[in-house]
């Protein structure tokens, strides 16, 4: 009887651990909310996924869900909440007011989060259905698994993310 | 009872009532701009009219339409007791755009009257706090005025131009300009 052992990647191992743990920080604005609480509830069951449990403070979370229209006046708050959210993180635009500016062409609607931070999925809809939503967080557990996410790529193109000396300029 | 309200105030505002109708059953009346602060308080203050609420206080930007005084401001009052509903009209032209307020007769007329500032740039005489209300400070210009440029766009915060041209880089032509 020989000895029996795996092999694999450190990577690998993490980020299956990451994708099927995440914490999610539902930044809710309008009306898409809506929608987001049908597939938080017992029928879609996102809790399959393993990202069930709402984090309300953006230092405990990973996965930040922009839900419904985002103003001018409100892009500062949304990138600051961004920045709170501690590396790797994960974006998903929720609807088309998140991810395009919607309907809304005007002085006071951003044409996009991504216009003031990255987005890793995008779900169009208005609202989206949760069918779509759950489709979307499988294409990013995929993408967290092989380390595609935005700053999953941003820590690879850094030399050293803990050397304040090598990180890019803040504004 | 509708009428009633017209013909009073007719009655006590001959010169300055300039003209009134009752499209629809909501009784409009057209008002001078100088006798808007006294028209308030009578109505507010006379005990059968009773118009202690002002419902809304809006504006409208008649550019497109040629119309001199360009702007019109527009106040919605409702008596609690009474039950009854009137509208006023005041005209208010360009370069000056100001009008006297009515923010010490009905005191939510304040937040109202700066949302009017923040949104048209009519000025209120003697209101006490003349500040934006919706949009920040650093905004220029007033952009539900028709000549404000629709897709003009002033962002408080943007990504890094070429952060953004970095995550687009592969497929520039499948994605929408950013701005």
């Amino acid at each position: 009887m020989g000895l029996e052992f795996t092999t694999g990647r450190l990577a690998d191992a993490i980020n299956w651990a990451r994708k099927y743990s995440l914490f999610q920080y539902p930044f809710v604005t309008a009306c898409c909310g809506m929608e987001f609480m049908a597939l938080w509830g017992p029928r879609f069951d996102v809790a399959r996924f393993g990202a069930e449990f709402p984090r309300f403070s953006p230092r405990q979370a990973d996965l930040l869900m922009v839900v419904g229209t985002v103003t001018e006046r409100q892009a500062p708050v949304l990138k600051r909440i961004y920045e709170q959210i501690c590396e790797p993180k994960w974006v998903v635009s929720f609807g088309v007011c998140a991810s395009s500016g919607g309907f809304y062409q005007n002085y006071s609607t951003v044409p996009g989060i991504d216009h003031v931070i990255p987005v890793d999925v995008y779900i169009p809809g208005c609202p989206p259905q949760p069918e779509q939503v759950l489709d979307a967080l499988i294409m990013l557990q995929q993408r967290i698994q092989d380390g595609r996410g935005w700053s999953q790529r941003q820590q690879q193109l850094e030399p050293s993310p803990r050397d304040p000396h090598t990180r890019p300029p803040q504004p | 009872m509708s009428l009633d309200v017209l013909k009073q105030l007719a009655e006590q505002f001959g010169r300055a009532l300039l003209r009134t109708h009752s499209e629809r059953g909501d009784d409009t009346a057209v008002i001078e701009a100088a006798a808007i602060r006294a028209v308030c308080l009578w109505l507010r203050d006379t005990p059968e009219l009773a118009f202690d609420m002002l419902t809304d206080l809006t504006a409208v930007d008649y550019l497109e339409q040629g119309r001199r005084p360009r702007f019109e401001v527009v106040y919605h009052l409702y008596s609690l007791p009474r039950r009854h509903r009137v509208r006023l009209k005041v005209g208010v032209d360009d370069p000056a755009a100001e009008v006297d307020t009515v923010s010490d007769l009905w005191r939510n007329g304040n937040w109202l009257e700066r949302e009017v500032w923040d949104l048209y740039g009519i000025k209120f005489r003697n209101h006490p706090d003349m500040r934006r209300i919706l949009l920040y400070e650093a905004f220029e210009g007033h952009p539900l005025r028709k000549d404000y440029v629709k897709d003009r766009r002033q962002p408080l915060v943007r990504r890094p131009a070429g952060e953004i041209a970095a995550a687009l880089g592969q497929r520039p032509a499948a994605r929408r300009s950013l701005i």
